[in-house]
């Protein structure tokens, strides 16, 4: 993907060479798979049973590529890998991607570099969906993790709408008006997720995760569910990059280049909402993955979302990967803990930077 | 559509274009029609109208009567791409959230003609390295456009504005920020631009000075009417500049 980017073509070597960024979309791009398959190895081998790194391997490469590697490993390891530690990984890798392709929309669509899915209290939508779910009582297994999906969705996107809407009529700065909106309807959300806990009897586990943020519960059903969601919203995103761009300049600056802001608006706050939504409800409230990874992207090779879309994306894939395995060394701490560790003191830096100015 | 005749028609034509803010008529019966190739200042005090208009040649705004016109088609005809493709807009100002590199920036110029999938094209390559030439910001390459002095920033607006290659150029006061050396530089561009290029030019300017220097047709705005429009000599009567702008005429120096 990042090899269609822009600095890689013949003409744009030269515009590439004077800003000495050649380059490095790609070097991005490699190192960021690299992580991704040496977070896969790690993350299926580390947990409470410790599994030889070489056995991990051996049993990757015959259960998904079909190749005998010819080590001999026992059933046991290979029920833990197959059944409880891939799913898992992979589950982490599809929220990270999931949260940093989102948070790169809303970034650029509301053109605030402190706009995730978090802090504008689109997850917490999601949550507070997810957990109405979870209470409603459905007997199918397979039928309450569609209803999860949807009721999440559903409160995603109120939640996105209510606060997009409300931070345009404030007399404040649009980056205050944005945050300060995102965090009160994040509140008033928690409140609800907090009702729900407190009414849910025997779910109060499930709904808790959803507040926590954790991979505790990934299995390959609940992955199956979120993955053709997550799949299609970032592909229909990866399409609309030009619209991302467009608007660096502003809404007014965006029309005159020739796209339809009221409508592009509409689709992509919908397809955001859409990750977001089937990400939180596989796995709860995890906060600043949207914000830190397409911040660090940016920084190494500029704002074209051409780039930067299929970037954060590996980039978020590895990072919540690599959470999630320093949640489970610690003792399976809740996966949002670690990310808040990184992501809060990351949100403040770009905070004091922001307040110099961001005007043209 | 496709079958009208092959005469002259205007490239912009706003006919009786009256646009409503809060029971104030921000244009009132506005025609106005501008021939391929000519250079076109817009003046008058502020409030006026005159952003309004452009907004209503680009599309941006639908008038509550009348029309505007792009090359013959209602612009409420013609989808933003299409907008796109035949005029470009500098705009007074502009944001950006996040660093960009001057590069970048002359880049989005290139947007109406891209690929959904494939992004800029060697032809865009081209027409970017060709604008940031033509414009003279090639010194500035690689550096963040928000580090730029307000000067530098509208001339990479303008570059982003030439890489969109559009017969129609319009400019909302695109002298507003720089000094007099800046000023008088970048009226040279838009005459050579004109001149050798052939861009049709809208310009919104408040300096009545270099509008009537190096625009051959003013086109006077007061109160959302039209009050004058012709060669400079012409509009900018003593008494029609005591009456506009209310100041004393010995402040305007009209070259003969």
């Amino acid at each position: 993907m990042a090899t269609r980017g822009e600095s890689l073509t013949p003409a744009g070597l030269a515009l590439g060479r004077a800003a000495g960024v050649r380059g490095r979309p790609f070097v991005l791009a490699v190192g960021g798979i690299a992580a991704l398959v040496v977070a896969l190895v790690l993350g299926v081998g580390f947990g409470s049973v410790l599994i030889d790194p070489a056995d991990t391997v051996a049993i990757l490469a015959q259960r998904l590529t079909g190749i005998d590697l010819g080590r001999a490993y026992s059933a046991a390891a290979e029920t833990i890998v197959m059944d409880l530690r891939l799913p898992r990984v992979l589950t982490a890798m599809l929220v990270g991607l999931a949260l940093a392709v989102a948070g790169v929309t809303f970034q650029g669509l509301l053109r605030n570099p402190l706009a995730d899915p978090y802090v504008l209290g689109t997850s917490s939508g999601a949550a507070l969906g997810a957990a109405i779910a979870v209470l409603i009582p459905v007997r199918i297994a397979i039928l309450e993790l569609g209803l999860i999906q949807v009721l999440a969705f559903v409160g995603a996107l109120l939640a996105i709408y209510t606060v997009y809407k409300l931070s345009r009529t404030t007399g404040l700065a649009p980056l205050t008006s944005l945050l300060l909106t995102g965090y009160a309807v994040g509140s008033l959300l928690a409140a609800g997720l907090a009702m729900a806990m407190y009414l849910s009897g025997a779910q109060l586990r499930q709904i808790f995760t959803y507040l926590l943020g954790s991979f505790d519960a990934a299995s390959w059903t609940r992955l199956a569910w979120a993955l053709p969601i997550v799949a299609i919203a970032t592909v229909a995103i990866l399409l609309r990059a030009r619209t991302l761009n467009g608007l660096l300049l502003g809404e007014e600056t965006a029309a005159n280049l020739g796209i339809n802001v009221a409508r592009e608006r509409r689709i992509l706050l919908g397809l955001a909402s859409l990750a977001t939504a089937a990400a939180v409800a596989i796995s709860g409230l995890i906060g600043f993955v949207g914000l830190v990874v397409p911040h660090v992207v940016r920084l190494v090779v500029g704002p074209s979302a051409r780039l930067v879309l299929p970037l954060s994306a590996i980039c978020g894939a590895a990072l919540l990967a690599y959470a999630d395995l320093v949640a489970r060394l610690l003792g399976e701490i809740p996966v949002g803990v670690v990310t808040a560790v990184i992501g809060a003191p990351f949100f403040l830096a770009i905070l004091r930077r922001a307040r110099a100015g961001s005007e043209l | 559509m496709s079958a009208l005749p092959a005469v002259a028609q205007p490239i912009l034509r706003l006919a009786n274009v009256t646009v409503t803010y809060r029971d104030r008529d921000v244009l009132d019966r506005v025609d106005l029609a501008i021939q391929p190739g000519e250079r076109v200042a817009l003046v008058g005090p502020n409030g006026a109208g005159k952003s309004t208009l452009l907004r209503v040649a680009g599309g941006l705004l639908r008038p509550a009567r009348g029309h505007a016109e792009l090359g013959g088609m209602p612009v409420g005809a013609l989808d933003r791409l299409e907008v796109a493709r035949r005029l470009a807009v500098v705009p007074q100002q502009a944001t950006l959230p996040f660093a960009t590199r001057v590069e970048e920036v002359v880049g989005l110029g290139r947007l109406p003609y891209e690929h959904p999938l494939r992004g800029a094209r060697p032809a865009d390559r081209a027409a970017i390295a060709a604008a940031i030439e033509r414009v003279g910001v090639g010194h500035l390459l690689g550096r963040d456009v928000r580090e730029l002095s307000l000067g530098e920033r509208q001339l990479v607006l303008i570059a982003l504005a030439v890489a969109q290659a559009t017969p129609l150029l319009v400019l909302d006061e695109p002298t507003v920020h720089l000094d007099l050396r800046h000023q008088v530089g970048a009226m040279d561009l838009l005459v050579d631009l004109n001149e050798r290029d052939g861009t049709t030019i809208l310009a919104v300017l408040h300096d009545l000075g270099l509008a009537a220097h190096f625009f051959p047709r003013l086109v006077l705005l007061d109160a959302g009417r039209v009050v004058a429009d012709g060669p400079p000599a012409q509009v900018l009567a003593p008494e029609r500049i005591r009456d506009v702008f209310g100041v004393d005429p010995g402040l305007v120096r009209i070259p003969a």
